[in-house]
C-alpha cells in the first residue's frame, strides 16, 4: 500500500455541485479498489499560468491517498477518458512527503518557512 | 596617460566580501520540496521564469535536482508558466 498524490485540474465551467460530483467519482473509484483517502483538498477556481486547452482558469483539486500499486493505472484510464479533466498528475509520495503534507495540514510549521528569506 | 596603479580614487573600492553561499535545505533541515508551494519554487526561477543555476541559489546537488523536478510538475499543472517576462 503506497502513499500517492492526485493532483486534478478541471474545466472551469463546472458548477459547484458538479465539481463536488467529480471529485465524489474518483474518491469512490479509489475506496473501491481498496485504496483509502487521506486528505483531499479541493482548492477552487484558480487562473492558470498558461492557456490550457483554450482556457485560462481551471480548478484544482489535491487528494492524498493510500492505494495499491497496481490502482493508478486503473485510476489513469478513467482520468483520460473524463473530459472534464483538463489535466492531472499523479506523485508517489516518500516518508519525507507525508510527513510534510500531515505537518502542513496540521498547520504545525513545516519548515519550509525558514528557507524563505534566504 | 596614468597608469592604473596610480590612479588614486577619492573612496578606496571597498570589494564586496562575496557572501558565503549554503545550501538552505542542509541547513534548516527541510527534506521535501512541494511543487504545490509556487511562492517558494519562484525564488529558484529568474524573470523568464528559467530555472537558477546551482552557482546562484547555492543548493547542493540533491536539492537542486529536487528542487528542478518540483518545478518542471508545477509547470506541468500551470503553477508556474514555462517562459514569460518580468514575473514575480
Amino acid at each position: 500500500m503506497q502513499n500517492y498524490e492526485l493532483m486534478v485540474i478541471f474545466t472551469p465551467v463546472l458548477s459547484e455541485e458538479e465539481f463536488k460530483l467529480a471529485q465524489k467519482k474518483y474518491v469512490d473509484f479509489i475506496t473501491a479498489g481498496d485504496g483509502s483517502i487521506v486528505h483531499s483538498n479541493p482548492w477552487g477556481l484558480k487562473s492558470l499560468a498558461y492557456p490550457v486547452q483554450k482556457k485560462t482558469t481551471g480548478i484544482y483539486w489535491v487528494m492524498e491517498y493510500v492505494a495499491p500499486s497496481n490502482m493508478n493505472e486503473k485510476l489513469k484510464i478513467q482520468l483520460l477518458r473524463d473530459e472534464q479533466v483538463l489535466r492531472h498528475i499523479v506523485i508517489k509520495l516518500d516518508k519525507y512527503a507525508v510527513e510534510y503534507n500531515k505537518r502542513k495540514r496540521s498547520g504545525v510549521p513545516t519548515g519550509n518557512e525558514k528557507a524563505v528569506e534566504v | 596617460m596614468a597608469k592604473a596603479n596610480e590612479i588614486k580614487y577619492l573612496t578606496a573600492i571597498k570589494a564586496e566580501k562575496p557572501r558565503k553561499k549554503f545550501c538552505r535545505f542542509k541547513k534548516y533541515g527541510i527534506r521535501y520540496v512541494d511543487y504545490k508551494d509556487a511562492e517558494f519554487l519562484k525564488k529558484f526561477l529568474n524573470e523568464q521564469g528559467k530555472m537558477l543555476p546551482r552557482r546562484i541559489t547555492g543548493n547542493s546537488l540533491k536539492f537542486q535536482r529536487k528542487v528542478s523536478e518540483a518545478i518542471k510538475r508545477a509547470r506541468q499543472l500551470a503553477l508556474l508558466p514555462y517562459v514569460t517576462d518580468l514575473f514575480k
